[in-house]
């Protein structure tokens, strides 16, 4: 259905795009300033991007944000569907306190998240190094007894608040799915994991793939739990951005939001192109329908 | 059927990752340094009143600005034709996909004493406004970098409004104005709960927009807690106990908005 917008509805829509692309603009354009002012401009370069792909600090930043976000969707996922499909084949009450605690990291501010895992990782590192020290003492053997934190703890952390949007992925597929077709697929001499496997999995496949790319999306994009569950010698994207911020004014962030904002628009375009095609498609493949 | 078996690896890992933590901030918020009970965690945060008052106040503040500007563009959005409405909530979401980090960084260069709005400004022969370090830019900062979190609900809720509706509203008399605060605001109620409290929940724990918009002035809860952990002042149980306060309030707040909303939410992306 289509509405006449009145121009005033036009003049402001306009004004609030105005206002959320101006700062992107103008960090865009300055990343190819020639001085490092982020201000005043002084002519055309591309020596920042140059000084960014030089940087090592953040290059090794960079690997370690798409790692940490690839294993942790990865894992996510997995664990994520696995644990749908398991509450969804739980009893009224179970499931709800299940899922109520399973929503907890989405309601809780992200420092708060943040803070909690990290005082768990070192309360946990202090007994384990505690632990180990009695048996060194007792057997004579050479176990870690300090333990910092670091990737394992950044990755532990992702994956805790990744699966939970796994799941509010896959649940409502699940819910959409027919309950019947599992247990026929039982009937006729499935295992249950065979059935899980050949007839639900498929059918949920959609929702799967959604909550994977929420869950890459949300880990690269994290900043605050890291920044609390990383420890000192590991650093994020988010994490060496945030240090540089604080410290000196520098194009090279510029020259970072540049290639982000691109590479995101360019994958947007993409997606979008696609779905149309695909729309454009079935539309046709209906119309010919209708023809016959 | 066992397939409910899938689910306890899960269970287990929440026991530990979700559940635990929560604990352990419980037990922090109500022990001293030498592991005794203790109450002096909460009545210490007398100190930092001001700073309680600050965040949920700046918090508010942008809230409010993020609905009155974001539920007209979720409306105006909702009743553009298909093609057009795809390309501007993509046009949306755009932002979104890059860290705020950089946005609020974004902002820096704009809002700087010699930065561009101000020599824009200077044009006119108007004196350099002091825009940053100051509660003014934390809260544009917060209305920039969540505004989309308040259009998109909004925007989803109005477009599935049953259009017959509002045909029989008109049918039966009543005015545009008495369409809207009659049928399409009571209609939309639920998305614009669920957008206030993804607005607010991130607004009142940041700490990140704060210290860069806001400088050494504008403390809010976030550098509060997180001075308590990785900044100067150590002091993990006082940290721990201002967390619990701030998650409380922002569960009972959340409770009572469920109260009103219905329960109906997805995640939205794509």
């Amino acid at each position: 259905m289509k509405t006449k917008l009145s121009v005033l509805g036009r003049v402001y829509t306009f004004l609030i795009y105005f206002f959320l692309y101006l700062p992107i603009f103008v960090l865009i354009v300055f990343s190819f300033n020639s001085s490092n002012s982020r201000t005043i401009w002084s002519g055309f370069s591309l020596e920042w991007y140059g000084e960014l792909f030089r940087d090592s600090v953040i290059m090794s930043s960079v690997y370690t944000t798409l790692l940490v976000s690839f294993i942790s969707a990865l894992i996510a996922t997995v664990f994520g569907t696995a644990a749908a499909i398991g509450f969804f084949n739980m009893r009224g009450k179970m499931r709800t306190h299940l899922l109520n605690v399973n929503n907890i990291p989405l309601m809780n501010a992200d420092i708060v998240t943040g803070v909690s895992l990290r005082l768990l990782f070192v309360a946990a590192f202090f007994a384990l190094g505690r632990a180990f020290g009695a048996i060194n003492g007792f057997l004579g053997t050479h176990l870690p007894v300090s333990f910092d934190l670091g990737f394992g703890t950044l990755l532990i952390a992702h994956i805790t608040f990744n699966v939970p949007y796994v799941i509010l992925s896959v649940m409502p597929k699940l819910h959409q799915s027919d309950r019947n077709l599992m247990d026929a697929a039982l009937d006729l001499g499935c295992t249950p994991i065979s059935a899980i496997w050949k007839v639900v999995l498929p059918e949920i496949m959609p929702g799967i793939v959604n909550g994977a790319l929420i869950a890459f999306t949300m880990s690269i994009d994290d900043f605050v739990i890291s920044y609390f569950t990383a420890g000192s010698k590991t650093q994020t994207l988010a994490m060496a951005i945030y240090s540089m911020t604080k410290k000196r004014v520098t194009p090279k962030i510029n020259a970072i939001s540049t290639i982000l904002f691109t590479t995101v628009l360019v994958l947007l375009i993409i997606v979008n192109i696609r779905s149309l095609r695909q729309s454009k498609n079935n539309d046709a493949k209906q119309k010919k329908g209708i023809l016959k | 059927m066992k397939s409910r078996a899938f689910a306890y690896p899960y269970v287990l890992w929440m026991a530990l990752f979700v559940v635990a933590p929560i604990i352990i901030i419980v037990v922090y918020a109500f022990s001293a340094s030498d592991g005794s009970f203790t109450l002096d965690n909460f009545s210490n945060m007398e100190l930092y009143l001001s700073v309680f008052g600050r965040s949920f106040g700046l918090a508010l503040i942008a809230t409010i600005t993020c609905l009155l500007l974001g539920y007209p563009l979720a409306y105006a959005l909702a009743h553009e034709g298909p093609r057009a409405q795809g390309i501007m909530l993509m046009l949306i979401m755009l932002p979104m996909w890059m860290n705020f980090l950089l946005r609020t960084y974004a902002w820096m260069s704009l809002l700087e004493k010699t930065g561009l709005i101000n020599r824009f400004l200077g044009l006119f022969g108007i004196a350099p406004l002091n825009m940053i370090n100051t509660p003014f830019a934390v809260v544009l900062g917060m209305v920039y970098n969540y505004l989309p979190f308040m259009v998109l609900p909004i925007y989803s809720v109005i477009v599935k409004i049953d259009k017959s509706l509002l045909e029989a509203a008109q049918d039966l008399g009543a005015k545009p104005s008495t369409v809207f605060t009659r049928v399409i605001f009571p209609l939309s109620l639920s998305g614009v709960l669920s957008g206030i409290t993804m607005v607010f929940v991130p607004a009142v724990s940041t700490f990140a927009i704060s210290k860069l918009l806001g400088g050494n002035k504008t403390m809010l809860l976030g550098d509060l807690i997180e001075m308590q952990f990785l900044g100067g002042s150590y002091n993990p149980h006082l940290g721990s106990a201002i967390a619990l306060v701030m998650m409380v309030v922002v569960m009972v707040c959340m409770f009572v908005m469920n109260r009103f909303g219905s329960d109906d939410e997805q995640v939205v992306m794509f």
